[in-house]
């Protein structure tokens, strides 16, 4: 590994260490301001109180797909211009991505019960976000499964770019089942007929989320790149014992 | 502020959320305190990266 | 061309001769569907309603069975790096493998198929169907599971991730060769509309299948 690996991270730590506190200042604001407005959004006429389960499945979902696009332009950068970081990237976004899309799910099941009568439905969109869960669940397996950083964030790299590829058909295919074994009776949610008073406090909390997102997903690549920091200080520690 | 006859679906959709952050920033926290310690310690044994000698090191 | 005929014909040589990777691939897909009535009841009306279906997911779990050995075995005795380092595209080397994978592997599975239908009291029509499906979609499954079995060559529990990886992206796959089975027997829509767009996974899977292979192995073993 050459010395410029090390140089780049290590300017990227002192960054991210400037950025942390102020972006933690920023989530925490959003989600007060979220949680504000939230409280005193009103009630849809339709689907009554239950409506303020949106306001945190919505951007759950949002950042649950979001996060498989980081990973890919983290994959990218892995595999096309070998960035140092991108791997990094890539690996400190996995499990937050996997943490939304299960928020997602069970705020998604909790909002379904009264709204459907059932905790689940197989509906096209659920089942489409249980795969992508399922491939989130894969990428942090082959993570864990390959004990060299270095191979495993490639590895990584590889099936994000094909999960990326698939997603679509995924998407495509089950909407297309969905439909054939069930005629849209199911509820649309959201849409662009959504009414301001429940949009503004909608859009504050999706912005609140991805404040979250990147604050978590710095502190996770601090944390990586100081796990390959000690990593190599080991493996030099023991090449110099044995010397 | 009246939640209605769905309040437990309200409540728990929220508390689910709020548990997995809580979770997740609480494994990042740990993560960072323990890589801390480690990165401490390993210096205090005196163990130096390959970037602090003055000209590059074999790899 | 000869490099790629000889990778096809040494990798056919070699499963027939080891014997038994296809046999066992038939056995597993034969007892899969054993065990489903057990599971289900022996109402013959109801076995004939999701027989396609469970043909197909018999055949998708067997056709699992040996993607773990699909590169790992040449990754053990060393002809992989031989592969990777010939002048033949190793994009090309990788597809005539999973060819050879798939006609030994897959095409069992195929032919065996009607024969389980008759347990699963499937009539003439739907059996037919079936064994099509299955004819064009497990090529899909092989190329798929080629990715899988590349990225967990060097492995030591790879056999169990390739199915974690793998299975996922074969939903697709399993969605439209089940729904173009069931529209020739019951429609509603037309067999062709499923039966195209499955067609067009295991086209699309053909090329994109052995790319992201060879981009694994490259990245990989270096």
């Amino acid at each position: 590994m050459p010395l410029i690996d090390l140089a780049n991270p290590t300017r990227f730590l002192t960054l991210a260490s400037r950025a942390l506190p102020w972006l933690t200042i920023a989530t925490l604001a959003a989600f007060a301001v979220g949680i504000g407005l939230i409280a005193s959004a009103p009630d849809d006429y339709q689907q009554g109180a239950t409506v303020k389960i949106m306001f945190i499945h919505v951007p759950a979902a949002w950042l649950a797909m979001g996060c498989w696009s980081v990973m890919s332009i983290a994959a990218l950068g892995t595999l096309v211009w070998r960035h140092p970081l991108a791997d990094v990237a890539g690996k400190a976004a996995a499990p937050l991505g996997a943490a939304f899309t299960a928020m997602c799910l069970i705020t998604g099941m909790l909002w379904g019960r009264p709204m459907w009568g059932t905790y689940w439905v197989w509906d096209g969109r659920l089942t489409s976000v249980l795969v992508l869960f399922l491939m989130y669940l894969g990428v942090l397996a082959l993570w864990r499964t390959v004990e060299d950083p270095a191979r495993a964030g490639r590895a990584a790299a590889v099936l994000t770019l094909v999960g990326a590829i698939n997603l679509p058909i995924i998407k495509f295919s089950v909407d297309w089942w969905a439909t054939l074994h069930q005629p849209a009776s199911v509820l649309r949610l959201g849409g662009p007929a959504i009414h301001a008073s429940l949009l503004t406090p909608l859009l504050v909390m999706a912005l609140a989320f991805l404040l979250l997102f990147l604050t978590l997903h710095l502190a996770a690549m601090r944390n990586e790149i100081m796990r390959r920091r000690i990593r190599a200080m080991l493996v030099r520690e023991a090449e110099s014992a044995a010397q | 502020m009246n939640l209605g006859p769905h309040a437990f679906f309200i409540v728990g959709a929220y508390g689910a959320a709020a548990f997995i952050v809580a979770v997740v920033v609480g494994w990042v926290a740990l993560d960072y305190r323990r890589q801390t310690r480690a990165l401490a310690e390993l210096e205090a044994r005196g163990v130096t990266r390959r970037s602090d000698r003055p000209s590059g090191a074999p790899s | 061309m000869t490099a790629l005929a000889n990778i096809f014909l040494r990798d056919m040589r070699l499963s027939v001769r080891l014997g038994g990777g296809a046999l066992i691939g038939v056995l597993f897909f034969l007892i899969v569907v054993t065990l489903m009535p057990f599971a289900i009841g022996p109402d013959l009306a109801l076995l004939a309603r999701i027989g396609p279906a469970i043909l197909w997911l018999g055949a998708l779990l067997a056709s699992l069975l040996a993607l773990d050995r699909l590169i790992a075995a040449d990754y053990e005795d060393g002809s992989l790096d031989l592969i990777l380092m010939a002048r033949v595209p190793l994009e090309l080397s990788l597809a005539s493998k999973a060819l050879a994978h798939w006609l030994t592997t897959g095409l069992p599975l195929v032919i065996a198929a009607p024969l389980l239908g008759l347990l699963l009291n499937l009539d003439p029509t739907a059996t037919g169907a079936v064994a099509l499906t299955l004819l064009a979609g497990t090529p899909a499954l092989t190329f798929i599971g080629l990715i899988g079995a590349s990225l967990t060559v060097a492995l030591r529990r790879g056999g169990l991730l390739i199915a974690v990886l793998v299975l996922p992206l074969a939903v697709p796959v399993l969605i439209f060769g089940v729904a173009a089975s069931n529209a020739a027997i019951v429609g509603p829509v037309p067999f062709g509309t499923p039966f195209t767009i499955l067609c067009a996974l295991t086209l699309m899977s053909a090329v994109v299948g052995p790319f992201a292979a060879a981009a694994a192995l490259r990245h990989g073993l270096e």
